[in-house]
């Protein structure tokens, strides 16, 4: 910053700079350095002169009850009179503690609530605004500002421990800075590295930055970002195209959507520096109709780009002209295959084509297009600002910079994490995720999505980058992580998989199309009990195992596309690391973490049954014989496995192995 | 650029598939959603190999062939794969092939025989499908299909029609019209091109034999038959004849060994056509107005024309299709000659088309309260019933067609290829505009498969723009083109077909390029060897008119042979 004015003024000169000015101080003509430094000084929002609250209002958030806080603290700050602000903010990655309240007083750090359900409002905001101390202790943690009040006893952002091991370059400002104003985003050295671009570089020296950085394709290919906008740039069209692929579709996976939501003019930023790089005048941002808050702040941030000159015709006098057009898909997994999205954009059914030609010489209408992923697009201005050697000095290996994930499943964390390339899965689900809930035992962690693979008890030391997860059959995939503890069944977990993909499936391809039906099946067949086994069934669950992994060979060999290809993968990985689940259901007919509901035995020890007969009464089959006072039995060939009696049974008797 | 396929060396041009280099190497890969010329869709996986130090095994359709290649196409690993494949396909097909329309011609069981598939290795998940038969000309099954995609790609890619895609996901993808209506609900066109790539029985013609059948054995019915130009040169590939061979007395012969009782030749309307077609181009071309002037022979191209270019119907020749027009004469002209009660005659029709099937049922078709025609049956329902009376067309001794709605002129016999209504039309409106009978038009760049092919003429002073089209998307080019002022025409043929009725969608399944050119070359040699070369120079056309008609677009022949077109709507 110089002397408090913006940075993004070094590069602009004239009438853009005159019409800069028009839209950061509206009405006021010639403003004066001082007025642009104040002006931004107030929009960066580092401290305030009357007390603001932020409410988490990222769809997490607002599922969490966003909108009931945001309405309570409306009726408590009624009874105080004060003015006030009250601003939504996105997600800042702490999922399992929203509806999250920050409160900002005038000399004061930033402080963070957790969990503030409409009841707990009025005690927060009561304590606070009368110096009452002993709700601190309820506080997650404080913001660090220099020149503020520190909060006693409560953590700072970066020693609270879900936060300790994260870099957040993507997330930096996610759930912190307002994300319907661009004039806080620019107060934040938003849109420097755009004019940094446009006016300072080629597209061939931007495209260097990039490949020399070592950024890679965060949507899970893996591919070095700058190389493929290479290809793009070197294939001379009239039409380029530049897409956002914001489609994330992988069960367990939002963490683009946090981005989005959050902080949208990070993804425009990139996407305008990546259109320029590649010469495309014309970018789409393909986006899940599922994402409503999403594509709204997209449709926000882009109103507002167009009003500051920072999209449209001769961007910032640079001769750079962009049109971004938000396309919004109809929610199909397989639409995140590139050439399936391309597909989809125009109009046609979103179903893979063979490749060769790449979308990089030839995509949309035919002609040359790059499609990145939004955490792609979200490193790029930070890479431009802060060279290619400071990316590149983060992770390990082959695999720079940082990776978001989005933790779900059993653990007690979940959330929005952004992780240093080359940490442990360790440290990401104990240490950040604080492990399973609950206490129980951790299994195994899905990553990848639904082409992804399991990693293990025994493989959670691995280091998290692009080709140590493959050495044990995962993939880095787009980010998702699912964790699984010992209440999991690894059938089960591969069945909603094959479920998922069967059902996901474009139809197009044979093996994919069909082979993920029969493995589907086959699982089926495996987690049934004999009571509803017809013909074969029972012999044909033998040839399980076998079959499995024959298919998975003919459809990973043999299927059109990425997706077809991984199909198999949650059955190979789980096959690979959990063989005696797999042999337990098919052997013994019994499902050792209890959830195949069909393969579960109830048993009535007869030491501790009391004959109470109140198990008998309930059971819905008439499955339980016996005489009063006397020990009680089950029938397992009329019980229907609902666990009745075993949930009505005052003395333990009842067992479920 | 040498390759190796199978440990043998060979020199290939740069920028072909593998699947053509093994294929000019002799060497044959099976294919089960492969259409030439179209943009690979790599989605049957059938026609994978292997190649040297490349990790999957690659699809020889959509992989071009690179410098020192080394290519298996039929290692145990590639078998391995096919099968596993097929045998994939058919854990969700039909087997009751016994019952299947397609039994012996299916694709499909042709795969599994010689991949040798013999017993299920994966259990039975067929899902049932309605069947549509909602459309007067074809039939779908969507039990049976494979889901290649063939269909869909010729319907959009080579007719630009897009009557059906994919709907649904997994295995309950399935191919259908929009919002998964009937056919008839649709903008299908009828033309037939997807039954005749549709490696199964999902895509049929709606058969027709059982009414034709009922009539034969009906006492009171006096059974007609016309039979098009282009199934004499077609109709003999189907009981093993060379393709390209004419049979035409033969399949006289048959059609009366069966119980029709006069046989005639639709290439006999097809010059009373030229006769009212001709008059109306050289009227057009003197009055200025509703030019270019389009032929209206092909029901297919009819139906585009009033779902998608309405602006241009007042451009379509007013003149019924030679079947119509037959139909019409049939009943009210030759009726009349034989003192038949029109009302007993069955007038059923051999077309080469299943869009005829779709036209016959027009309600513009009626004369007189009576259908023209009453069932039109493609080529493969001929030879099913021949085969069904048992009838051995090869010891068969040639006959003629009746008179006197049988003789025609060779013009007449070009309708069934593309560029031969241009042809034949412009021997005869050469003659209407110089009065000069003496030059036979042999009209060569007319005379090929290709899709557009434009000619300027220049006959006694008046120049004609033409051109001929075959292949719906190339008439789309053609129509735009017109529309945005960048080509101007006097006369434009189009057949809905690409290549013309030799390859319609009723012919012999399957669009073997090579037969294509037998049978076209095939229909001009019955041309070069015939007397009678142009339409006005038929007796019995000059008699019609002389007895019956009067003249060209008179007042009766705008009653019997010309017809209206209506806009249409529909996905």
């Amino acid at each position: 910053m110089n002397n408090g004015l913006p940075l993004i003024e070094n590069y602009l000169i004239g009438s853009s700079l005159e019409y800069f000015h028009s839209c950061l101080l509206p009405g006021v003509t010639n403003p004066t350095s001082k007025d642009i430094a104040e002006k931004i000084e107030t929009l960066k929002n580092d401290s305030v002169n009357k007390p603001y609250f932020f409410i988490g209002a990222g769809t997490c958030g607002l599922g969490a009850g966003a909108l009931h806080t945001e309405k309570a603290l409306l009726n408590v700050l009624k009874n105080f009179n004060l003015d006030t602000e009250i601003i939504k903010v996105g997600c800042i990655g702490l999922c399992f503690a929203e509806p999250i309240m920050d409160v900002f007083l005038p000399g004061k750090n930033r402080l963070s609530f957790g969990n503030v359900t409409p009841d707990k409002v009025e005690s927060i905001v009561q304590a606070l605004l009368n110096d009452d101390q002993t709700i601190l202790s309820q506080a997650l943690f404080q913001y660090r500002s220099p020149h503020l009040k520190v909060w006693q006893e409560v953590p700072f952002i970066e020693d609270y421990p879900f936060f300790k091991k994260q870099r957040r370059i993507v997330l930096n400002q996610c759930g912190i800075i307002n994300p319907l104003s661009i004039g806080q985003y620019i107060a934040q050295n938003g849109y420097v590295a755009l004019a940094k671009t446009l006016k300072k570089l080629t597209p061939l020296e931007v495209c260097n930055i990039i490949e020399k950085s070592g950024l890679k394709g965060r949507g899970g290919g893996g591919f070095l970002t700058g190389k493929k906008w290479k290809f793009a740039l070197s294939t001379p069209s009239d039409q380029k195209y530049f897409i956002c692929n914001a489609d994330e579709g992988d069960p367990g996976a939002f963490m683009d959507r946090a981005v989005v939501e959050g902080d949208p003019h990070k993804l425009l930023e990139g996407l305008i520096i990546a259109a320029y790089a590649i010469q495309a005048t014309k970018a789409y941002i393909y986006i899940r109709a599922e994402y409503p808050l999403a594509i709204a702040h997209l449709e926000q941030a882009i109103s507002d780009l167009y009003e500051w000159k920072i999209l449209g015709d001769n961007i910032f006098d640079s001769g750079f002209d962009l049109d971004i057009i938000i396309k919004k898909g109809a929610g199909a997994f397989v639409c995140g295959e590139e050439t399936a999205l391309i597909h989809s954009i125009e109009g046609k059914r979103g179903m893979p084509r063979p490749r060769p030609p790449f979308p990089a010489v030839s995509g949309l209408h035919g002609k040359p297009s790059v499609i990145n992923n939004v955490e792609t697009l979200a490193n790029i201005s930070s890479i431009l600002l802060q060279g290619s050697d400071w990316f590149n000095s983060m992770g390990n290996n082959n695999s720079k910079g940082t990776k978001v994930f989005a933790l779900s499943g059993k653990i007690k964390n979940t959330g929005l994490v952004e992780v240093p390339m080359g940490i442990t899965m360790r440290e990401i689900i104990f240490d950040i995720g604080g492990g399973p809930k609950n206490n129980k035992l951790f299994k195994a962690v899905q990553i990848g999505g639904p082409s992804g693979g399991c990693v293990t008890n025994e493989n959670l030391n691995i280091e998290i980058d692009y080709d140590s997860l493959k050495t044990i059959g995962a993939m880095m995939g787009s980010g998702g992580l699912v964790v699984m503890d010992e209440d999991n069944c690894m059938v089960d977990v591969a069945k909603f998989f094959m479920d998922f993909i069967q059902r996901e499936s474009c139809g197009k391809c044979i093996p994919c199309r069909e082979g993920t039906k029969q493995m589907q099946n086959i699982l089926e067949k495996i987690t049934r009990g004999r009571i509803s086994e017809k013909g074969n069934d029972a012999l044909d669950r033998f040839k399980g195992i076998l079959q499995l992994e024959e298919l998975s060979n003919t459809i990973k060999e043999t299927s059109l596309c990425g997706l077809g290809q991984s199909a198999p993968n949650p059955i190979l990985s789980t096959l690979k690391y959990f063989r005696h689940e797999y042999e337990a259901h098919i052997f013994d007919r019994r499902c050792p973490s209890g959830v195949c509901s069909e393969l579960i035995n109830f048993e009535i020890l007869e030491d501790k049954c009391k004959g109470c007969t109140l198990c008998a009464k309930k059971c819905p089959s008439s499955a339980i014989k016996g005489s009063p006072k006397a020990p009680h039995y089950i029938n397992n060939e009329k019980c229907i496995k609902c666990g009745q009696c075993l949930k009505v049974c005052k003395f333990g008797a009842i067992i479920k192995n | 650029m040498k390759i190796e396929i199978n440990n043998q060396s060979v020199n290939m041009p740069a920028g072909i598939s593998i699947l053509d280099a093994c294929k000019s190497a002799n060497i044959n890969i099976p294919t089960l959603c492969y259409l030439e010329d179209l943009f690979p869709s790599g989605s049957c996986r059938m026609c994978v190999v292997e190649i040297a130090g490349v990790k999957n095994l690659v699809t020889s359709c959509s992989t071009q062939i690179t410098e020192g290649m080394k290519i298996s196409t039929h290692s145990n690993r590639v078998i391995a794969a096919r099968k596993s494949i097929l045998e994939l396909l058919l854990s969700n097909h039909p087997d009751d092939c016994l019952y299947c329309d397609k039994n012996n011609t299916c694709e499909l069981q042709k795969l599994s025989a010689e991949l040798g598939v013999r017993n299920r290795n994966f259990s039975k998940q067929l899902i049932e499908k309605e069947i549509d038969k909602s459309s007067p000309s074809l039939v779908r099954d969507p039990s049976k299909c494979i889901l290649c995609g063939r269909c869909v790609r010729v319907c959009e890619e080579r007719q630009t029609v897009s009557a059906i895609s994919f709907i649904k996901r997994g295995s309950q993808t399935k191919v259908t019209t929009a919002f998964d209506g009937g056919l008839n609900t649709s903008n299908c066109i009828n033309c037939g091109q997807c039954a005749m790539v549709c490696p199964t029985g999902a895509i049929i013609e709606k058969n027709n034999i059982k009414d034709v059948l009922a009539a034969l054995s009906d006492k009171n019915k006096v059974v007609v038959v016309q039979h098009a130009p282009a199934i004499s040169v077609t109709l003999g590939e189907l009981f093993g004849f060379k393709p390209g061979t004419d049979v035409n007395g033969q399949m006289t012969a048959a059609l009366r060994k069966m119980g029709f009782q006069f046989v005639f030749e639709t290439s006999f309307s097809a010059d009373v056509t030229i006769m009212e077609e001709a008059s109306e181009l050289v009227d057009r071309i003197k009055k200025g107005e509703k030019l270019p002037l389009m032929t209206s022979c092909s029901p297919g191209w009819i139906k585009f024309v009033e779902h998608f270019y309405p602006e241009f119907l007042t451009n379509l020749s007013s003149c019924k299709s030679p079947q119509q027009m037959m139909g019409a004469l049939i009943k009210n002209y030759w009726a009349f000659k034989k003192n038949i009660n029109p009302r007993n005659i069955y007038s059923v029709s051999i077309m080469p088309c299943t869009a005829k099937k779709f036209e016959a049922g027009r309600e513009e078709m009626v004369t007189g309260g009576l259908a023209d025609i009453d069932a039109v049956l493609t080529t493969r329902e001929l030879a099913k019933m021949i085969d069904m009376f048992n009838i051995n067309l090869a010891k068969l001794k040639p006959e003629n067609a009746d008179d006197p709605l049988g003789e025609h002129s060779s013009a007449a016999k070009l309708f069934g290829v593309t560029g031969g209504v241009a042809e034949a039309a412009l021997r005869t409106a050469a003659f209407l505009i110089t009065n000069d009978d003496s030059k036979v038009h042999e009209i060569r760049e007319y005379r090929d498969l290709e899709g557009i092919k434009e000619l300027t003429l220049n006959i006694n002073g008046i120049t004609l723009k033409t051109v001929v089209v075959s292949g719906l998307s190339n008439a789309r080019i053609v129509l735009d083109d017109i529309k945005r002022g960048l080509k101007q025409y006097h006369f434009i043929e189009v057949m809905t077909c690409p290549g013309g009725c030799i390859a319609g969608g009723g012919q012999p399944f399957g669009l073997d390029k090579d037969k294509i050119v037998a049978r076209m070359k095939a229909l001009y040699q019955i041309d070069k060897n015939e007397k009678i070369r142009k339409s006005h120079h038929n007796k019995d056309v000059v008699k019609l008119y002389e007895e019956f008609l009067m003249h060209p677009l008179s007042q009766k022949s705008h009653e019997l042979l010309h017809t209206k077109y209506k806009l249409r709507t529909g996905y």
